[in-house]
């Protein structure tokens, strides 16, 4: 085994790239994916579907070998990690194996690992007290989900992986659910999870990474990946300048006209809209809004067929042509 | 409880659990038992083979339930695969071996049941054996299903839940009409020829020890069931070690 001692503290994906034999051709579902988790780090894993983000977590359980590139787990072969009970995973279908009650299937799966948690604490934890005995076909979805993700901590795993976990679930599951992840995360446990759901990213990763095509298009804590894209907009009552004047403002990057409202879109407001005042005092209805991370989300995954081998900064420039094309509209 | 235990009791419990499983592996040979022995009660050499009608269908049938038994773990797999189950248990310390074994005890245990059934509806139409005869014959059914135990996990991890079901009853009805089941196949013709190179065929003609045949298999028999054993094992070992995909 390549891996030496123990010593890596991070979760690292090195340059892995996955491809499927398809009969309309060969799918690249990963391209190229370079990403390292710290210790202790919840991470987003964002994306549209067919993003590459399961097959990518495939890779990172060691369910899949990858074709290139490499996949290692606090200094572990994923299988290693896995053998080892370093790993607990809430994978991404829809139902549990029947026949069996709750409690008999959390046990059995306590069983298999070397230092579980106990079975009574995971069942307190998650909730499931209610529905321990019942039969595992007799649950409803959102019920369904709370015990894969009871399987999925079981093991007391060091790292956490949620393939869209909140999927069945209503708000206040959801809810619940991130309640009781966050308690596991403090615990100092690494938790990557996929989602559609940007608010989740936004509201409990410390970071997130968005993929798109296959690539990862932005990472970073999400704060950054909001300013990344996200600019600021600016909207104001404002009937006398051109676009052209007023995209030559400092900070700002597109203008627009709707009628005698303008819309700014801005790098740096702040700076915007002490020049936009200046110069044309006669605005006014000014609003300023940060661009969520659903925009910016959108911005950066926009079109991912556009050019599949672009890199990062190149999709960059390619929302930012996409954005002053909107601008002149 | 060590891994080992905590999953094969898991399994246990849940076949059990299926009635349906049960009551198919169970109910269906013994009905067809009644239906094709009881008419041919007194027939002392059927076909001309030396086995009464009784011992013979007893076996033939044991060999069809058994056999069904064995491949319905095929089913199980398929449908535990369909909800990602296979897929939850990779990411466990649980080893090939440990599954396997676990899999293969339950196909087991289902198909001890339906022989001993069969034993009773026999015994119950006048076949009546020495004891030693009672257990050489149970020996070799128990060793002529190993085949059938690696091709029912193969098929669960090659095939959908949606496809298992036809592929395993097809497979068990050929195998057993081929093996002579239904009717003893003799003389030297080409099915004669096709059926001794099935391990259905020799899983039939583990009646012969209960004639007392000292060695009803003879080294063509063994060495049938042995490479259909050994190829249907690493078939079997390779379906599940590439079966990690989403189904």
């Amino acid at each position: 085994m390549a891996t030496t001692a123990a010593e890596g503290g991070s979760v690292e994906l090195k340059g892995l790239a996955k491809t499927f034999r398809s009969p309309r051709g060969p799918v690249h579902a990963v391209r190229s994916v370079d990403v390292t988790i710290e210790r202790g780090q919840t991470v987003a894993l964002l994306g549209p579907n067919g993003a590459g983000k399961s097959t990518t977590i495939d890779m990172l359980l060691g369910l899949l070998p990858p074709d290139a590139g490499s996949a290692s787990v606090f200094g572990r072969t994923p299988r290693d990690a896995v053998a080892a009970g370093a790993i607990g995973a809430m994978l991404q279908t829809g139902a549990v194996i029947r026949d069996v009650t709750v409690r008999e299937l959390i046990a059995m799966m306590a069983a298999l690992y070397p230092h579980s948690l106990d079975v009574d604490e995971v069942i307190d934890l998650v909730r499931l007290d209610e529905i321990a005995d019942r039969r595992t076909e007799r649950l409803s979805g959102g019920q369904t989900q709370r015990v894969r993700f009871a399987i999925a901590l079981v093991c007391d795993p060091e790292l956490l992986v949620l393939d869209e976990p909140t999927v069945a679930m209503d708000v206040e599951g959801r809810r619940a659910f991130w309640t009781t992840m966050r308690e596991f995360a403090a615990r100092g446990k690494t938790v990557v999870f996929a989602t559609h759901y940007l608010e989740e990213a936004d509201d409990y990763a410390d970071r997130a990474v968005l993929m798109a095509a296959g690539r990862i298009v932005a990472a970073g804590p999400t704060t950054e990946i909001k300013a990344r894209v996200g600019l600021r907009l600016i909207r104001a009552t404002l009937p006398e300048p051109t676009e052209d004047q007023l995209a030559a403002l400092p900070g700002v990057i597109t203008a627009e006209r709707r009628g005698d409202a303008i819309l700014l879109r801005c790098a740096d407001s702040d700076t915007a809209i002490r020049a936009l005042l200046v110069q044309y005092p006669a605005a006014r209805d000014i609003e300023i809004t940060g661009a969520g991370l659903e925009e910016a989300f959108l911005e950066l995954t926009a079109d991912p067929q556009l050019d599949p081998d672009a890199s990062p900064a190149l999709v960059e420039a390619v929302v930012e042509a996409t954005a002053s094309e909107a601008g002149r509209r | 409880m060590s891994p080992r235990v905590a999953y094969l009791r898991f399994e246990l419990i849940r076949t059990l659990r299926n009635r349906r499983v049960l009551i198919f592996s169970l109910a269906f040979p013994i009905v067809l038992y009644l239906l094709i022995a009881g008419p041919n009660k007194d027939e002392h050499s059927l076909g001309g083979t030396g086995i009464s009608a009784p011992l013979y269908f007893m076996i033939g049938l044991a060999a069809f339930g058994t056999m069904n038994a064995m491949l319905s773990s095929g089913a199980r797999i398929a449908a535990e695969r369909s909800v990602g189950w296979n897929r939850q248990l990779r990411i466990t310390p649980l080893t090939t071996r440990q599954y396997f074994r676990a899999k293969v005890a339950t196909s087991y245990l289902l198909a001890i049941v339906a022989l001993l059934a069969l034993y009773v509806a026999g015994a119950a139409h006048g076949v009546s054996l020495p004891a030693d005869r009672w257990v050489q014959m149970t020996a070799l059914i128990l060793i002529g299903l190993v085949p059938f135990a690696a091709m029912g996990i193969w098929l669960g991890h090659m095939l959908t839940a949606d496809s298992v079901g036809p592929a395993i009853g097809g497979t068990t009805a050929l195998f057993a009409f081929l093996g002579g089941t239904w009717f003893p196949i003799t003389g030297s013709g080409f099915l004669a020829t096709l059926a001794q190179q099935l391990p259905s065929y020799w899983l039939v003609q583990a009646s012969r020890a209960g004639l007392g045949a000292k060695h009803p298999w003879g080294t063509h028999g063994w060495t049938v069931i042995i490479i259909w054993s050994v190829v249907l094992i690493l078939l079997a070992g390779r379906a599940y070690q590439r079966d990690t995909k989403r189904v």
